[in-house]
């Protein structure tokens, strides 16, 4: 009679006891499987998996984000890291300008930007790329080469091209991004939302400029090397699995610093500032040298600009 | 009768909005601390003391006119001095034409006007005009600071040995790994 009672949704059938535990063993196990493989291994908490895209958090709810990160950063790194989350400033629209005729393609630039945005050392993942290119060619980057290592630079008859991200005003990598995962902030930087990003890389492949970089690992950074100044939507420690790109310095930029990278060019040949400005240096640039726009025919429309300075 | 009382308004009122235009526009540029513009007179930029060697500034401890008659002849340094090889401009150029004999702790600019070593920007300026115009407005050379606040500038002998201006080459830093340099571990990449 118990027998019977247990199966009931199949009356007639036989019904050896202990299938149905069974089947709720199993039933459980594949739901904590599926669980354990979308959370990322059991790594990530609850809070975490239902964490919404930064985009729609209220003001409290980023605040209780950022504290969960930052907790999460003291117990991995052992030191206190910050994450802010300033917004873009009123009436102003970033650009950049780098000096062709200047850069001598000392690799600084790369360096830095890994230093000061927390990137995986181990491999290590560069934001900037610096090109040398063949003068008699030009800007012709089917001869272009990016491991070139001689004892000193410039070499002769080449000329250095850095490329990172180009802001562009019609970023291909958020139109094909399939979860919005990366948009378009108010001051032109284009930024990702780690977090929700699901590492599904249609935005490298979308980029003709090659600025964005995947953690196949699990991001190495030696504890003391981690910058504590971090903003959310740009250099905060990133997981292993999501995409990563340069912000030019958004923790930094927000707050009315150049970039990086600009800091640490010996030959000034990076400039940056507000295109809103009509006193600003890039305003100077865009009006009275000789600009040009890397790839312009894709109609990306970069806010940053490549010029010859002499 | 409408049309000319309406002609006789509509001067005012633009110079109203002009007026107020203005103002805001020179309350902005007040806000605005430039460095640049702050302390020191319209023509020159606040800058850095110049990278001397040690040692060496202010000249007149060794060039004192009294102890040491300054030589005028242009001949090429056998005593002091022998660690500068000049490497700026036409041969013929020398010593005597940027450093002035009689105000050693000064250079001078072609016309014989005194330029301090503060403020040197204005002697390469001579030359190299377009640099100084670009220099000045934050093009040429090396900024750091605030991109909507002060600004440090540096002066070109900061960058450029006056002696030898040519840039100098630099060792470039390591490049990026190559894809196959990459390994694989606890599947993922090492």
């Amino acid at each position: 009679m118990m027998d019977q009672d247990a199966c009931q949704p199949t009356p007639g059938a036989p019904c050896p006891s202990g299938e149905n535990n069974g089947r709720r063993e199993f039933l459980g196990a594949a739901v904590a499987a599926v669980a354990t493989a979308l959370t990322g291994c059991g790594k990530l908490s609850k809070e975490e998996f239902l964490q919404h895209n930064f985009r729609e958090l209220s003001k409290e709810e980023v605040l209780t984000v950022i504290e969960r990160l930052e907790k999460e950063y003291k117990e991995k790194f052992g030191k206190e890291v910050k994450v802010a989350n300033t917004p873009a400033l009123p009436g102003v629209m970033f650009g950049y300008a780098l000096d062709l005729s200047r850069c001598i393609g000392c690799r600084r630039c790369v360096h830095a930007c890994v230093k000061e945005n927390n990137q995986s050392r181990d491999p290590e993942i560069q934001w900037i790329r610096v090109l040398e290119l063949e003068k008699e060619e030009g800007v012709n980057l089917q001869h272009a080469e990016h491991y070139y290592n001689p004892d000193e630079v410039p070499r002769e008859g080449h000329f250095y091209m850095p490329v990172q991200c180009q802001q562009c005003k019609k970023p291909p990598c958020v139109k094909v991004c399939p979860v919005g995962a990366t948009w378009r902030e108010k001051d032109g930087i284009v930024v990702v939302d780690y977090n929700w990003c699901i590492g599904c890389r249609y935005c490298m492949a979308a980029c003709p400029y090659g600025a964005r970089h995947f953690n196949w690992g699990d991001p190495q950074i030696p504890s003391k090397d981690v910058n504590p100044e971090t903003h959310y939507l740009g250099n905060r420690p990133r997981a292993k699995g999501v995409v990563e790109k340069c912000t030019f310095c958004v923790q930094r930029t927000r707050q009315g610093k150049y970039p990086a990278c600009l800091e640490v060019c010996p030959t000034g040949s990076r400039k940056f500032g507000n295109l809103l400005d009509k006193e600003s240096e890039i305003r100077y640039i865009l009006e009275n040298k000789r600009v040009f726009k890397l790839k312009e025919e894709l109609n990306t429309q970069p806010n940053f600009f490549y010029f010859y300075g002499v | 009768m409408t049309q000319p009382l309406r002609l006789s308004i509509l001067p005012g009122l633009a110079a109203c909005l002009l007026a107020l235009a203005g103002s805001a526009v020179s309350a902005e540029e007040h806000k605005k601390p430039h460095a640049a513009t702050v302390q020191v007179p319209k023509d020159q930029v606040q800058v850095p003391k110049p990278p001397f060697s040690e040692g060496i500034f202010p000249c007149s401890q060794c060039h004192d006119p009294k102890s040491m008659a300054p030589n005028t002849k242009r001949r090429e340094l056998k005593d002091m001095h022998t660690d500068i090889s000049l490497h700026h401009g036409p041969d013929t150029r020398w010593c005597l034409d940027c450093h002035d004999a009689y105000n050693r702790d000064n250079l001078h600019l072609a016309n014989g006007k005194l330029v301090s070593f503060n403020t040197s920007y204005q002697l390469c300026g001579q030359c190299h005009g377009d640099k100084l115009r670009d220099w000045r407005v934050g093009i040429h050379g090396k900024r750091t600071g605030s991109w909507n606040g002060a600004k440090q500038y540096l002066l070109c002998v900061h960058c450029h040995n006056p002696h030898s201006p040519h840039f100098k080459s630099l060792k470039p830093m390591p490049p990026p790994a190559r894809p196959e340099a990459i390994q694989i571990k606890n599947g993922g990449a090492k």
